[in-house]
């Protein structure tokens, strides 16, 4: 440890915005939020705000994964819908058997990790074993999950059997230290995100993948292994998210996460992870999914704007956060493009982009 | 002496902190090749780019035609007839031959692109350096040497009045260089200025009408090629005597610990066998499209391919570079910008990928990640300015240096080193040299692919030569000359060819 402290240079001070970004947007939107509206800093609204965040956070830490090693899933909001069906199905049609208890949530909850799990893998399967493109591949499921719950809701909403609801209704407005389960949920997610992305192996090989497949390959990294499994982590968050999901309404249907994968990709991008793989950051998807949700919020109580423009405004944030990013590669990898050496992209240097 | 059409004042350079050019004064003449010559690291891609409108300088400034000029991009000094061919690549995988070789100036035919013009074009400016090309094909599926041909073609189609060519022959074998050369006598005839370099003294001297030497950034000589003999340039890129530039050859033990029996990869080779025995280095030569690579890439399991590889006898599952690894097998490849090195990444991530379970229970242990860094820039001598930077930012031999630190901290018992000093310093090839006898010495056995037929005669015990798609032969010990390798790679080519 001495040795790495004493030779390691002092890095070079720069004030980079990339970094500093997303923290300084979040930043900058409570200040306007509590300038416009005192009831912005109340506890229960801040929490309000964490709350409604956490099913998107959830998913959008598994989804940094996926794009960090170059990969895309644009069937996680399909997926939640689907996975709180057959969730629900199983949970009424056992209430005759088990009884409306804990036992029953339990197994219920156990069918939703496992739905997530092997939704998630048959992306991963398709993706890196069959070899189809991930965007077509996951455009695909997206529709079929979503036409499945449909289906399966024969066009109308699935409710969870009354009973039940009362007994897994704690799941959400319940928890701990005034924060609820879904908070804690997400902050759990978050902090295992982040140590496994930059401590361990797995979160090293997905930005060697995402960087350049061949490298990795050459370095001996299982690249269609690792590929799959960052499919499956994802599915099993969307079933662990979609477990804290189901007792807020307590029903799906096929509105049920309705764009929830835009979002999870736009908070992933405002987050400063590289869209086309290499890098990524569990943290930042955090602040972004944090900004998505405050900016929605403080629509809601200020009235200067219309909260129907929640989505422009959004927009334009996605964007900006993409236009910081690429000044960053500018500014520090003057030769070479993100991609430089990618088999799928490539590049002309020009002194725009050097 | 003719009056520079360009040429460089007082230039500096610096990358943040970190100053790599001092004060260069340089200047191209037309109808004169000038060689600027250096260790890795010195200096010299910089100095062609700043020349080539690739990068500003910090420093000093440019004339053209004895007027001040400052380049706002490479393509304005592209307009002024000043053409790059750059060390690393820089053409798109994804886009055939013709497309890369018109990109952002196709020929049309009112608003349409004019196809048959282009190709026609291609074909003869590839068929001048005799590289009879298809251009329709995509850069992804040529090799490595055909690439470099399409860059050099590419600019020799621009009417180029300055011509700047960073290593163009680092990957070409000596025949194409010879012919690369000869285009380049036809050029400096036609009055181009030509600004040349390379680590193969025996190039240099060969073209050469002026050269510089650049050491740590600062020029330390200058002189007319004809007062220059190898060795000198040697000493002045080094700034000290070089003695042998091969060591000792160790006598081989007589265990064997490589076998690959019948190994055949659809399209480039068929039914290779061979063997390597403990502390044996094996050479292997052959012309470029002989499938040498492909062979070392199927016996680590990085190509489909059928056949057996047998490591310490114990037969190697097919298709898993981690087993290969596992067993004791490394393959260190010849394309480090493409499958060596994440160029985005920094160094030490890149140290460590190959061999990162070894820094890992559960949590990678950065601390020993750094020691191990440290470790590499002592042992291989590597010249980073900076620890944390990209290793795309390192220079070309820098990056090769720390691609052979990154193989060999899997602690491999057998190591496949293809082209092991592409684009590597002379003092540094003497060191990378000296490592594989070592290797070797210690009982570690070493396979070294190389289209330097000097270093495989300096190096190796036994010369496997491979034809096209067929181990054409085996040399041992005196059997070992020029003649006879050259021979046997010929031999083969002319016999029968793999069907595709
Ligand atoms: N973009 C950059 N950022 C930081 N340092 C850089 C950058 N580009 C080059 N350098 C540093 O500048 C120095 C000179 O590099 P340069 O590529 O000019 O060397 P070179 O003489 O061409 O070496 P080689 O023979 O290995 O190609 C090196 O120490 C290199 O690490
Ligand atoms: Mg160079």
């Amino acid at each position: 440890m001495t040795d790495a402290t004493t030779t390691t240079p002092p890095r070079r001070m720069r004030l980079n915005l990339n970094v500093l970004g997303p923290l300084l947007a979040m930043v900058a939107l409570i200040i306007i939020g509590a300038t416009l509206n005192l009831s912005f800093l109340s506890a229960e609204n801040l929490t309000n705000v964490a709350a409604r965040s956490a099913f998107i956070g959830i998913i959008a830490v598994g989804m940094t994964f996926v794009i960090t090693a170059g990969g895309i899933d644009l069937s996680v909001g399909a997926m939640a819908a689907f996975v709180a069906g057959v969730m629900i199905m199983v949970m009424n049609s056992l209430v005759p058997v088990m009884g409306a208890g804990v036992p029953l949530v339990l197994v219920g909850m156990a069918v939703a990790l496992v739905v997530g799990i092997a939704a998630g893998l048959l992306n991963g399967v398709l993706i890196s074993k069959v070899g189809i493109e991930a965007f077509i591949v996951t455009l695909g499921t997206m529709g079929i999950y979503r036409s499945l719950v449909t289906w399966l809701a024969d066009g109308g909403t699935l409710s969870l059997d009354f009973a039940l609801r009362g007994v897994y209704r704690p799941v959400y407005y319940d928890g701990i230290l005034g924060l609820s389960w879904p908070i804690i949920v997400f902050a759990i997610v978050a902090i295992i995100g982040e140590l496994a992305m930059r401590h361990t192996a797995f979160g090293r090989h997905c930005a060697a993948i995402g960087a350049n497949e061949q490298v990795a390959t050459y370095s001996a990294v299982k690249v269609a292994r690792v590929r799959m499994a960052t499919y499956a982590v994802l599915g099993m968050l969307v079933g662990l998210a979609t477990i804290m999901y189901v007792p807020r309404l307590g029903s799906a249907s096929g509105n049920t996460g309705v764009l929830w994968e835009l979002e999870a990709i736009a908070a992933v991008i405002i987050g400063g992870t590289v869209l086309k793989g290499g890098f990524g950051r569990v943290w930042g998807t955090v602040v972004g999914v944090l900004i998505l949700s405050l900016i929605g919020n403080i629509l809601n109580l200020a009235s200067i704007v219309s909260p129907y423009l929640n989505g422009a405004i959004q927009g334009v944030i996605v964007i900006l956060a993409v236009v910081l990013q690429r000044e960053r590669w500018s500014t520090t990898w003057k030769t070479w493009s993100p991609r430089a050496g990618s088999t799928r992209w490539s590049f002309f240097p020009s002194k725009a982009s050097l | 002496m003719t009056d520079p059409v360009l040429s460089a004042e007082k230039v500096s350079r610096s990358f943040g902190p970190i100053q790599v050019l001092f004060d260069i004064d340089f200047d191209l003449c037309p109808g004169e090749v000038h060689a600027l010559i250096g260790e890795n690291g010195a200096g010299k891609s910089t100095m062609m780019k700043i020349l080539g409108g690739y990068l500003d300088p910090t420093g000093g400034g440019l004339r053209m035609d004895g007027k001040p000029v400052s380049f706002a991009d490479h393509r304005q000094a592209e307009a002024a007839g000043v053409i790059m061919i750059h060390q690393e690549f820089n053409l798109a995988l994804q886009l055939t031959v013709e497309q890369n070789m018109f990109l952002g100036r196709e020929l049309t035919r009112g608003p349409f692109l004019d196809h048959a013009a282009m190709q026609a074009e291609s074909r003869r400016l590839l068929e001048a350096l005799n590289c009879p090309l298809d251009p329709r094909l995509r850069i992804s599926e040529i090799s490595v040497p055909n690439r470099q041909m399409v860059e050099i073609a590419r600019a020799m189609g621009r009417n180029a009045k300055v011509l700047i060519m960073d290593e163009p022959t680092a990957v070409l074998t000596g025949r194409e260089t010879e012919i690369l050369l000869d285009q380049i006598d036809r050029l400096r005839a036609n009055g181009t200025a030509i600004l040349y370099t390379s680590h193969k003294l025996d190039e240099i001297a060969r073209i050469a009408d002026r050269i510089t030497v650049l050491r740590d950034g600062h020029l330390v000589a200058h002189a007319s090629a004809a007062d220059m003999t190898p060795d000198q340039m040697a000493e002045a890129m080094v700034g000290r005597e070089l003695s042998d530039l091969f060591p000792e050859k160790n006598v081989a033990q007589t265990e064997t610990v490589l076998e690959v029996e019948n190994l055949t990869v659809p399209g480039h080779v068929r039914n290779a066998s061979f063997t390597l025995r403990r502390g044996e280095v094996l050479g292997v030569a052959g012309l470029v499209g002989a499938g040498r690579t492909e062979l070392m890439e199927g016996v680590v399991g990085l190509r489909n391919a059928t056949g057996t590889v047998r490591v310490m006898g114990k037969p190697l599952p097919g298709g898993s570079v981690l087993a290969a690894r596992e067993a004791g097998l490394v393959y260190l490849t010849e394309d480090r910008k493409d499958k060596g090195l994440l160029l985005g990444k920094s160094l030490r991530e890149n140290l460590t990928l190959l061999a990162l379970d070894k820094f890992t229970k559960v949590r990678i242990d950065k601390a020993a990640e750094d020691r191990a860094l440290t470790k590499a820039f002592t042992d291989f001598d590597i010249r980073a300015g900076d620890r944390e930077m990209h290793a795309g930012n390192l220079s070309g031999g820098n990056q090769q240096k720390l691609l052979l630190a990154k193989t060999m901290l899997a602690d491999p018992d057998i190591v496949i080193i293809d082209e092991p000093t592409r684009g590597i310093d002379i003092g540094t090839k003497q060191q990378i040299y000296q490592f594989i006898s070592r290797l070797a010495a210690e009982g570690k056995s070493v396979i070294v692919v190389s289209s330097e037929l000097t270093e495989v005669m300096g190096l190796a015990n036994r010369v496997m030569v491979m034809g096209r798609g067929y181990i054409a032969g085996e040399l041992e010990g005196d059997a070992i000359t020029e003649n006879a390798i050259l021979q046997l790679a010929m031999k083969k080519q002319d016999e029968e060819a793999v069907p595709a």
